[in-house]
Protein backbone atom coordinates (compact mmCIF):
# COMPACT_ATOMS: atom_id res chain seq x y z
CA UNK A 1 0.00 0.00 0.00
CA UNK A 2 1.05 3.27 -0.21
CA UNK A 3 1.86 5.74 2.19
CA UNK A 4 1.98 9.65 2.12
CA UNK A 5 3.94 11.18 5.12
CA UNK A 6 4.28 15.05 5.74
CA UNK A 7 7.61 15.83 6.55
CA UNK A 8 9.32 18.66 7.46
CA UNK A 9 12.49 19.63 8.89
CA UNK A 10 13.16 23.10 9.78
CA UNK A 11 16.87 22.93 9.44
CA UNK A 12 17.15 21.70 6.40
CA UNK A 13 14.02 22.11 4.33
CA UNK A 14 12.52 25.64 2.92
CA UNK A 15 8.89 24.12 3.22
CA UNK A 16 6.96 20.82 4.23
CA UNK A 17 6.29 18.07 1.83
CA UNK A 18 4.94 14.74 1.08
CA UNK A 19 7.07 11.94 1.13
CA UNK A 20 5.56 8.56 -0.35
CA UNK A 21 6.76 5.30 0.91
CA UNK A 22 5.53 1.87 -0.44
CA UNK A 23 4.89 -0.44 2.66
CA UNK A 24 3.87 -4.21 2.92
CA UNK A 25 1.05 -4.58 5.46
CA UNK A 26 0.64 -8.31 3.93
CA UNK A 27 -3.12 -7.60 3.89
CA UNK A 28 -3.16 -7.49 7.88
CA UNK A 29 -5.42 -4.70 9.33
CA UNK A 30 -2.69 -3.35 11.26
CA UNK A 31 -2.90 0.12 12.99
CA UNK A 32 -2.11 3.11 11.63
CA UNK A 33 0.88 3.67 14.46
CA UNK A 34 2.49 0.36 13.68
CA UNK A 35 2.94 1.25 9.46
CA UNK A 36 4.31 4.61 11.29
CA UNK A 37 7.31 1.91 12.76
CA UNK A 38 7.81 0.11 9.80
CA UNK A 39 7.91 3.07 8.01
CA UNK A 40 10.97 4.35 10.80
CA UNK A 41 12.75 1.33 10.47
CA UNK A 42 13.65 2.21 6.74
CA UNK A 43 14.12 6.00 7.69
CA UNK A 44 15.04 6.88 11.33
CA UNK A 45 14.64 10.10 10.51
CA UNK A 46 11.28 10.35 10.59
CA UNK A 47 9.53 11.70 13.99
CA UNK A 48 6.73 11.63 15.38
CA UNK A 49 5.51 11.06 18.95
CA UNK A 50 4.24 7.37 21.00
CA UNK A 51 4.23 6.13 24.31
CA UNK A 52 1.87 3.51 25.12
CA UNK A 53 0.50 2.50 22.03
CA UNK A 54 -2.86 1.18 23.06
CA UNK A 55 -5.17 4.49 23.43
CA UNK A 56 -4.17 5.86 27.21
CA UNK A 57 -1.23 8.70 26.84
CA UNK A 58 -2.34 10.74 24.25
CA UNK A 59 0.95 11.34 22.54
CA UNK A 60 0.24 10.15 18.71
CA UNK A 61 -2.62 12.53 18.21
CA UNK A 62 -2.32 12.62 14.33
CA UNK A 63 -4.10 13.73 10.36
CA UNK A 64 -4.74 10.62 9.36
CA UNK A 65 -7.07 10.78 5.76
CA UNK A 66 -8.30 14.11 7.06
CA UNK A 67 -9.05 13.36 9.88
CA UNK A 68 -7.67 13.77 13.80
CA UNK A 69 -7.18 10.61 15.59
CA UNK A 70 -4.41 8.16 17.76
CA UNK A 71 -2.51 6.79 15.58
CA UNK A 72 -1.87 3.39 18.11
CA UNK A 73 -6.18 3.11 18.03
CA UNK A 74 -6.79 3.42 14.19
CA UNK A 75 -6.91 0.35 12.63
CA UNK A 76 -5.85 0.86 8.35
CA UNK A 77 -10.25 -0.25 7.44
CA UNK A 78 -10.96 2.82 9.87
CA UNK A 79 -8.29 5.44 8.14
CA UNK A 80 -10.37 5.87 5.41
CA UNK A 81 -12.46 3.30 2.83
CA UNK A 82 -10.11 1.39 0.38
CA UNK A 83 -6.69 2.24 2.61
CA UNK A 84 -6.71 -1.65 3.73
CA UNK A 85 -7.31 -2.53 0.19
CA UNK A 86 -4.46 -0.30 -1.44
CA UNK A 87 -6.89 1.47 -3.28
CA UNK A 88 -6.13 4.97 -2.01
CA UNK A 89 -3.14 5.69 -0.28
CA UNK A 90 -2.97 6.44 3.79
CA UNK A 91 -2.28 10.34 3.94
CA UNK A 92 -0.58 11.06 7.46
CA UNK A 93 -0.50 15.06 8.34
CA UNK A 94 0.41 16.73 11.49
CA UNK A 95 -2.31 17.89 13.95
CA UNK A 96 -3.84 20.92 11.99
CA UNK A 97 -3.48 24.71 13.80
CA UNK A 98 -0.07 24.08 15.62
CA UNK A 99 3.50 25.16 14.88
CA UNK A 100 5.30 21.62 13.79
CA UNK A 101 8.37 21.04 15.34
CA UNK A 102 9.27 18.65 12.80
CA UNK A 103 7.67 15.85 10.77
CA UNK A 104 4.45 14.94 12.63
CA UNK A 105 5.98 16.33 15.84
CA UNK A 106 3.79 19.74 16.87
CA UNK A 107 4.57 22.43 19.45
CA UNK A 108 1.87 21.35 22.07
CA UNK A 109 2.74 24.86 23.98
CA UNK A 110 -0.77 26.84 23.34
CA UNK A 111 -2.71 24.02 23.89
CA UNK A 112 -0.88 23.85 27.16
CA UNK A 113 -1.68 27.11 28.27
CA UNK A 114 -5.34 27.10 27.74
CA UNK A 115 -5.50 24.22 29.79
CA UNK A 116 -3.53 25.96 32.41
CA UNK A 117 -5.96 28.64 31.94
CA UNK A 118 -9.17 26.90 33.09
CA UNK A 119 -7.23 25.94 36.46
CA UNK A 120 -7.39 22.29 36.59
CA UNK A 121 -7.78 21.36 39.64
CA UNK A 122 -9.92 21.40 42.58
CA UNK A 123 -10.10 24.79 44.14
CA UNK A 124 -11.13 24.26 48.11
CA UNK A 125 -10.50 26.78 51.14
CA UNK A 126 -12.88 25.11 53.85
CA UNK A 127 -10.27 22.77 56.36
CA UNK A 128 -10.22 18.91 55.19
CA UNK A 129 -12.22 16.78 56.50
CA UNK A 130 -9.33 13.41 58.36
CA UNK A 131 -9.71 11.07 55.68
CA UNK A 132 -11.18 12.38 52.49
CA UNK A 133 -13.83 14.78 50.85
CA UNK A 134 -16.84 12.39 50.20
CA UNK A 135 -19.12 12.46 47.43
CA UNK A 136 -22.11 10.65 47.02
CA UNK A 137 -22.24 7.75 44.24
CA UNK A 138 -24.86 10.78 42.42
CA UNK A 139 -22.21 13.45 42.82
CA UNK A 140 -19.49 11.16 41.24
CA UNK A 141 -21.49 9.94 38.26
CA UNK A 142 -21.57 13.82 37.32
CA UNK A 143 -17.80 13.43 36.24
CA UNK A 144 -18.01 10.60 33.87
CA UNK A 145 -17.57 11.39 30.38
CA UNK A 146 -14.85 14.36 31.71
CA UNK A 147 -12.80 13.16 33.75
CA UNK A 148 -11.15 10.51 31.11
CA UNK A 149 -10.26 13.15 28.89
CA UNK A 150 -6.09 12.28 27.87
CA UNK A 151 -5.36 15.39 26.53
CA UNK A 152 -4.41 14.36 22.91
CA UNK A 153 -5.69 17.66 21.65
CA UNK A 154 -7.10 15.85 18.51
CA UNK A 155 -10.60 17.77 19.36
CA UNK A 156 -9.00 21.29 19.86
CA UNK A 157 -6.77 21.47 16.65
CA UNK A 158 -10.15 20.07 14.66
CA UNK A 159 -11.98 22.94 15.85
CA UNK A 160 -11.82 25.96 14.06
CA UNK A 161 -12.46 28.42 15.64
CA UNK A 162 -9.43 27.55 17.71
CA UNK A 163 -7.19 28.02 14.10
CA UNK A 164 -8.61 31.36 14.08
CA UNK A 165 -8.45 32.49 17.46
CA UNK A 166 -5.84 30.08 19.33
CA UNK A 167 -4.82 32.85 22.11
CA UNK A 168 -8.39 33.72 22.67
CA UNK A 169 -10.91 30.56 22.83
CA UNK A 170 -9.63 28.35 25.23
CA UNK A 171 -11.03 25.25 22.86
CA UNK A 172 -12.98 22.07 23.52
CA UNK A 173 -10.29 20.09 25.50
CA UNK A 174 -9.98 23.11 27.93
CA UNK A 175 -13.74 23.60 28.29
CA UNK A 176 -14.41 20.26 28.87
CA UNK A 177 -12.00 20.36 32.01
CA UNK A 178 -13.62 23.48 33.15
CA UNK A 179 -16.93 21.86 32.95
CA UNK A 180 -15.43 18.90 35.03
CA UNK A 181 -14.11 21.28 38.07
CA UNK A 182 -17.38 23.08 37.57
CA UNK A 183 -19.23 20.06 37.94
CA UNK A 184 -17.20 18.40 41.02
CA UNK A 185 -19.42 18.58 44.57
CA UNK A 186 -16.14 19.00 46.27
CA UNK A 187 -15.02 22.40 44.22
CA UNK A 188 -15.73 25.98 45.77
CA UNK A 189 -14.48 28.09 42.97
CA UNK A 190 -17.47 28.38 40.72
CA UNK A 191 -17.95 32.18 40.65
CA UNK A 192 -14.26 32.78 40.19
CA UNK A 193 -14.60 30.04 37.63
CA UNK A 194 -17.83 31.29 35.66
CA UNK A 195 -15.94 35.10 35.73
CA UNK A 196 -13.07 33.99 33.81
CA UNK A 197 -15.50 32.27 30.89
CA UNK A 198 -18.11 35.15 30.51
CA UNK A 199 -16.19 37.16 27.72
CA UNK A 200 -16.98 36.78 23.86
CA UNK A 201 -14.06 34.47 23.26
CA UNK A 202 -13.02 31.79 25.99
CA UNK A 203 -16.00 29.97 25.37
CA UNK A 204 -18.54 31.56 23.30
CA UNK A 205 -16.50 31.37 20.53
CA UNK A 206 -17.30 27.93 20.52
CA UNK A 207 -20.42 27.59 17.36
CA UNK A 208 -21.15 24.28 18.69
CA UNK A 209 -20.23 22.61 15.14
CA UNK A 210 -19.26 19.41 16.97
CA UNK A 211 -16.29 18.08 15.11
CA UNK A 212 -14.59 18.04 18.57
CA UNK A 213 -17.28 15.02 19.42
CA UNK A 214 -16.79 12.94 15.98
CA UNK A 215 -13.15 12.68 16.25
CA UNK A 216 -12.45 12.00 20.09
CA UNK A 217 -10.66 9.11 20.46
CA UNK A 218 -12.53 8.17 24.18
CA UNK A 219 -15.95 9.14 22.99
CA UNK A 220 -16.71 12.19 25.08
CA UNK A 221 -18.49 15.13 24.15
CA UNK A 222 -17.22 18.66 24.49
CA UNK A 223 -19.64 20.43 22.87
CA UNK A 224 -22.38 19.21 25.59
CA UNK A 225 -19.95 20.18 28.49
CA UNK A 226 -19.45 23.85 26.87
CA UNK A 227 -23.47 23.93 26.41
CA UNK A 228 -23.68 22.88 30.56
CA UNK A 229 -21.44 25.87 31.06
CA UNK A 230 -23.58 28.32 29.17
CA UNK A 231 -26.61 27.60 30.81
CA UNK A 232 -25.03 28.10 34.55
CA UNK A 233 -23.79 31.49 32.59
CA UNK A 234 -27.12 31.83 32.01
CA UNK A 235 -28.58 31.23 35.28
CA UNK A 236 -26.56 33.51 37.22
CA UNK A 237 -27.35 36.30 34.98
CA UNK A 238 -30.96 36.19 34.09
CA UNK B 1 -10.65 36.83 30.77
CA UNK B 2 -10.34 37.78 27.58
CA UNK B 3 -11.96 41.87 26.91
CA UNK B 4 -13.04 43.38 23.73
CA UNK B 5 -14.77 46.48 23.18
CA UNK B 6 -16.43 46.91 20.04
CA UNK B 7 -18.76 43.74 19.97
CA UNK B 8 -22.31 44.21 20.71
CA UNK B 9 -22.74 43.26 24.31
CA UNK B 10 -19.28 44.11 25.39
CA UNK B 11 -19.98 40.52 26.97
CA UNK B 12 -20.03 36.97 25.42
CA UNK B 13 -23.27 35.82 26.98
CA UNK B 14 -25.24 38.90 26.02
CA UNK B 15 -24.18 38.74 22.26
CA UNK B 16 -24.97 35.30 22.45
CA UNK B 17 -28.42 36.01 24.23
CA UNK B 18 -28.85 38.78 21.50
CA UNK B 19 -28.30 36.62 19.00
CA UNK B 20 -30.74 34.05 19.85
CA UNK B 21 -33.11 36.51 20.74
CA UNK B 22 -33.41 38.49 17.60
CA UNK B 23 -32.97 35.32 15.79
CA UNK B 24 -36.43 33.70 16.81
CA UNK B 25 -38.02 37.70 16.30
CA UNK B 26 -37.01 37.59 12.79
CA UNK B 27 -37.69 34.04 12.02
CA UNK B 28 -41.22 34.76 13.38
CA UNK B 29 -41.66 37.77 11.42
CA UNK B 30 -40.85 35.88 8.11
CA UNK B 31 -43.00 33.18 8.56
CA UNK B 32 -46.22 35.45 9.22
CA UNK B 33 -45.04 37.34 6.33
CA UNK B 34 -44.92 34.89 4.11
CA UNK B 35 -48.37 33.51 5.42
CA UNK B 36 -49.84 37.10 4.85
CA UNK B 37 -48.48 36.88 1.05
CA UNK B 38 -49.66 33.14 1.06
CA UNK B 39 -53.39 34.00 2.13
CA UNK B 40 -53.40 37.04 -0.03
CA UNK B 41 -53.01 35.80 -3.74
CA UNK B 42 -53.91 39.09 -5.25
CA UNK B 43 -52.50 41.41 -2.71
CA UNK B 44 -52.48 45.40 -4.45
CA UNK B 45 -50.51 48.33 -3.67
CA UNK B 46 -53.48 49.91 -1.37
CA UNK B 47 -53.88 46.41 0.79
CA UNK B 48 -50.49 45.96 1.10
CA UNK B 49 -50.44 50.15 2.60
CA UNK B 50 -52.92 50.09 5.05
CA UNK B 51 -51.61 46.65 6.53
CA UNK B 52 -48.30 48.37 7.17
CA UNK B 53 -49.44 51.52 7.74
CA UNK B 54 -51.03 50.60 10.61
CA UNK B 55 -49.57 51.33 14.15
CA UNK B 56 -49.10 47.76 15.20
CA UNK B 57 -47.54 46.66 12.22
CA UNK B 58 -44.98 49.91 12.41
CA UNK B 59 -44.31 49.11 15.88
CA UNK B 60 -43.61 45.70 14.88
CA UNK B 61 -41.75 46.78 11.92
CA UNK B 62 -39.32 48.77 13.66
CA UNK B 63 -38.72 45.62 16.10
CA UNK B 64 -37.86 43.46 13.41
CA UNK B 65 -35.46 47.16 11.60
CA UNK B 66 -33.68 46.60 15.25
CA UNK B 67 -33.62 42.89 15.61
CA UNK B 68 -31.76 42.15 12.08
CA UNK B 69 -29.38 45.25 12.53
CA UNK B 70 -28.33 44.24 16.10
CA UNK B 71 -27.73 40.52 14.42
CA UNK B 72 -25.47 41.42 11.92
CA UNK B 73 -23.70 43.24 14.10
CA UNK B 74 -23.27 41.17 16.61
CA UNK B 75 -22.51 38.13 13.41
CA UNK B 76 -20.79 40.26 11.40
CA UNK B 77 -18.76 41.77 14.85
CA UNK B 78 -17.66 37.02 15.39
CA UNK B 79 -16.63 37.10 11.56
CA UNK B 80 -13.84 40.59 11.74
CA UNK B 81 -12.29 38.83 14.58
CA UNK B 82 -12.11 35.45 13.23
CA UNK B 83 -10.79 36.03 9.59
CA UNK B 84 -9.02 39.73 10.20
CA UNK B 85 -6.23 38.46 12.47
CA UNK B 86 -2.74 38.72 12.63
CA UNK B 87 -2.41 35.20 10.46
CA UNK B 88 -3.65 37.24 7.67
CA UNK B 89 -2.44 41.25 8.05
CA UNK B 90 0.05 40.80 10.51
CA UNK B 91 0.47 43.99 12.58
CA UNK B 92 -1.97 45.71 10.39
CA UNK B 93 -4.57 43.63 11.49
CA UNK B 94 -5.70 46.09 14.51
CA UNK B 95 -6.20 48.98 12.25
CA UNK B 96 -7.97 46.36 9.13
CA UNK B 97 -10.35 44.68 12.01
CA UNK B 98 -11.18 48.42 13.47
CA UNK B 99 -11.86 50.46 10.21
CA UNK B 100 -13.89 47.27 9.09
CA UNK B 101 -16.19 47.15 12.00
CA UNK B 102 -16.65 51.08 12.15
CA UNK B 103 -17.71 50.24 8.57
CA UNK B 104 -20.16 48.03 9.41
CA UNK B 105 -21.12 49.96 12.55
CA UNK B 106 -22.24 53.06 10.44
CA UNK B 107 -23.61 50.91 8.05
CA UNK B 108 -26.07 49.14 10.32
CA UNK B 109 -26.78 52.88 11.71
CA UNK B 110 -27.38 54.74 8.13
CA UNK B 111 -30.00 51.50 8.06
CA UNK B 112 -31.47 52.03 11.29
CA UNK B 113 -32.35 55.67 10.31
CA UNK B 114 -33.31 55.03 6.75
CA UNK B 115 -35.25 52.20 8.00
CA UNK B 116 -36.85 54.40 10.89
CA UNK B 117 -37.96 57.12 8.16
CA UNK B 118 -39.60 54.42 5.20
CA UNK B 119 -41.43 53.16 8.57
CA UNK B 120 -42.90 55.86 10.31
CA UNK B 121 -42.43 58.60 7.42
CA UNK B 122 -46.06 57.92 6.38
CA UNK B 123 -44.76 57.91 2.52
Amino acid sequence: MKVSVYRYNPETDREPWMEDFEVDTGGRDLMVLDVLAMIKERDPGLAYRRSCREGVCGSDGMNINGRNALACVTPLSEAAPGVLEGRKPLVIRPLPGLPVIRDLAVDMGIFYEQYEKVQPYLINDEPAPAIERLQSPEERAKLDGLYECILCACCTTSCPSFWWNPERFLGPAALLQSWRFLADSRDRATEERLDQLDDPFSLFRCRGIMNCVSVCPKGLNPTRAIGHIRSKLLERAV
Amino acid sequence: MVTSVTNPGRNGLYDWLLQRVTAVVIGAYSIGLIGFLVLNPGLDYETWKACMGSLPMQMINTLVLVSVLLHAWAGLWIVTTDYLTRAQFGNAATGVRLVVQMLILLLCLVYLLWGLVMIWGGA
